[in-house]
């Protein structure tokens, strides 16, 4: 999987949010406006904010932040927070700064690691959910993240919830090696319990879902929602372009072109999304919850 | 035979010497006999000297070596009545994964594993064992057929990694590893894997969930080829060599991670050195590890295989520091 936690740079200009901003400063008088990284619109920061990071002129879905997730889907006050205090540790005994790095994302995203999960309310149905933040370490998964998205299957399958993941990450996470390859099997393992009890699973996919979590608990969900636009795929765009010694066609690997290949049910853009999920989690919701096996 | 080792050079010619001796010897002229073993004992302590500290990367490029050994030449040397099974009844057959059915030791099987080729156009038509995504369901239509007739599956894994290419993405290549890698958590056959060769990440993962996972000792298993991880970390490739000993991709280290269940030894300077030998180490591991297995109902195969794997993870209830 030579494409893991690769940066998946396709047919649009990869844009590091930090550095937008610093650019923007310098371009434009004050933190007021912000650029869209797909088509470089100019917006006000505030405007952009109650847009819910979506360009309003091209349609772009920035990524969210794992709160911002949260309030975008729950019902207001409805969060609970579950297997808080999870950390990485060093399996392989990396030297360098991936240590200060856990450190800095820590500090600078609020979370753990690289997912939170607990229980939210969606219109009123509890389910229970894990959502990955790509601005730690870019989602990757290490054992933290297995951990706490098995166990969140594992509750959800006990309480009877349906379960939804929101993937947002680059793969898995290289500074713990093979640990890493292997929440793959236990995350997957997990979805097939929920299978085995008749509780529904859903996958909310958002930009970008790569390499070993698309190839793992992303794939399986009884439902498959994607954001629109999302890079997906398994192998990085630019380790396809280098085997492959040619260029890739344009919207390759997106959202739209994965629907077209039969593997995504539905693309939702985000103005609609609490709305639809609660739709479709409502349709699930009534046999599961009065009928424990 | 062709060596890739450059730590090899020097035992490579010293056991030159040795053949140039030998036939010297034979003529009658000269007695050399005593040279002869003086030197047969100098290369056997070079050959211990070079094999016992072998660098990771070392270890990538034994494991990568041209003529070790593939899944057929297992299939061949420890299975009977091979019948190979072509195609995943959907969209193609797919070289780089072979399987089908066999028998061993007189009981009938399924066997799966990654299939480099031998030489260049055999590797061209096996796609240098990387698997595009009808190989993986191939596979897994093979293992589920063994799930409904209870039969025990073998897998064995050498692949660099899953094939990255256009059609791979367009007919879901994550999907179909995916789909593998749930299926293979909850077939009640017993299931055991050997990684051959090189472990490839996901590539690999997609045929490997097993009861047992063993692992020959020069054999490497990855998160990320150690090229992958090179250009990701430092933007160069060519630091690959480093990226290997970083990886924690040997067999060693992937034991001591209770990752790996067994490592298997091969003879000094890897499997392809004495391919009979490695044989017979392989087949004693199998025939133990399925005996083991075979005990248990498939209800309580699936069960101990979610404990096997839900242990995977190093986890702290506190952060570490720098
Ligand atoms: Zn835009």
């Amino acid at each position: 999987m030579a494409g893991l936690f690769d940066k998946f740079r396709v047919n649009r200009p990869k844009v590091d949010q930090s550095r937008s901003d610093e650019t923007q400063r310098a371009e434009l008088p004050s933190d007021l406006w912000i650029k869209c990284s797909d088509c470089g619109n100019a917006m006000y920061r505030k405007v952009f904010l109650d847009n819910s990071k979506v360009c309003d002129k091209c349609g772009f879905h920035h990524k969210l932040t794992a709160h911002e997730r949260l309030e975008l889907l729950a019902d207001p006050g409805s969060f609970e927070e579950w297997d808080k205090g999870l950390f990485s540790g060093n399996p392989l005994g990396i030297e360098g700064e991936y240590l200060e790095k856990l450190v800095s994302d820590r500090k600078k995203t609020g979370l753990e690691d690289a997912v939170l999960s607990g229980k939210i309310e969606l219109t009123g149905i509890p389910v229970g959910i894990a959502i990955m933040d790509f601005h730690f370490r870019g989602g990757s998964m290490g054992s933290v993240v297995g951990e706490k998205i098995t166990r969140m299957l594992e509750r959800s399958g006990d309480l009877r919830f349906p379960a939804l993941v929101v993937t947002s990450s680059g793969g898995a996470r290289m500074q713990e090696g093979m640990l890493s390859l292997m929440q793959m099997v236990r995350t997957s393992a997990a979805v097939r319990r929920l299978n085995d009890l008749s509780v529904p699973y859903f996958c909310l996919l958002t930009d970008p879902t790569t390499a070993g979590v698309a190839a793992s608990f992303a794939a399986l969900g009884d439902v498959i929602v994607a954001e629109p636009r999302a890079i997906i795929g398994f192998s990085g765009a630019r380790v396809i372009e280098q085997t492959i010694r040619q260029k890739l066609p344009p919207g390759f690997q997106t959202s739209e072109f994965y629907q077209k290949h039969g593997f995504i049910d539905m693309v939702v853009p985000r103005s609609e999304l609490r709305a639809t999920m609660a739709r479709l989690i409502g349709m699930f919701a009534q046999p599961v919850l009065e009928s424990p096996a | 035979m062709s060596m890739i080792l450059e730590v090899e050079k020097p035992l490579l010619e010293l056991e030159n010497k040795i053949k140039e001796l030998k036939e010297v010897n034979l003529t009658g002229r000269v007695d050399l006999s005593s040279e002869i073993r003086l030197l047969e004992r100098k290369a056997e302590q070079l050959k211990k000297s070079i094999y016992e500290n072998l660098s990771a990367w070392d270890r990538v490029l034994i494991a990568r070596h041209s003529v070790r050994p593939g899944t057929l030449d297992y299939i061949q040397a420890l299975f009977t009545d091979f019948l190979e099974l072509h195609g995943d009844r959907l969209y193609a057959d797919d070289p780089a994964i072979v399987g089908g059915l066999a028998r061993f030791e007189g009981r009938s099987c399924v066997v799966v594993g990654h299939q480099k080729g031998k030489g260049t156009k055999d590797n061209l038509a096996r796609n240098f064992g990387m698997p595009n995504p009808e190989g993986f369901r191939k596979a897994g239509r093979l293992m589920s057929l063994a799930h409904r007739f209870r039969l025990p599956i073998f897998t064995f894994i050498d692949t660099p990694g899953a094939y990255p290419g256009i059609e791979a993405e367009e007919r879901g290549q994550y999907e179909a590893i995916a789909s593998n890698i749930a299926l293979m958590t909850e077939l009640g056959s017993p299931i055991v894997t050997l990684v051959i060769g090189e472990g490839g990440s996901g590539g690999a993962l997609g045929i490997a969930v097993g009861d047992r996972v063993l692992i020959l000792e020069n054999s490497v298993y990855s998160v990320i080829s150690p090229e992958g991880c090179a250009t990701i970390l430092w933007r160069d490739a060519s630091k690959a060599e480093q990226a290997a000993s970083w990886l924690g991709l040997t067999s060693d280290k992937l034991l001591r991670l209770g990752l790996v269940d067994e490592v298997l030894s091969e003879p000094l300077g890897g499997a392809h050195r004495e391919t009979e030998n490695v044989f017979a180490t392989v087949r004693g591991a199998l025939r133990r590890h399925l005996g083991e297995l075979l005990l248990s109902t498939p209800a309580e195969l699936v069960t101990s295989r979610y404990a096997k794997y839900r242990r995977m993870g190093v986890v702290l209830e506190q952060a570490l520091t720098p």
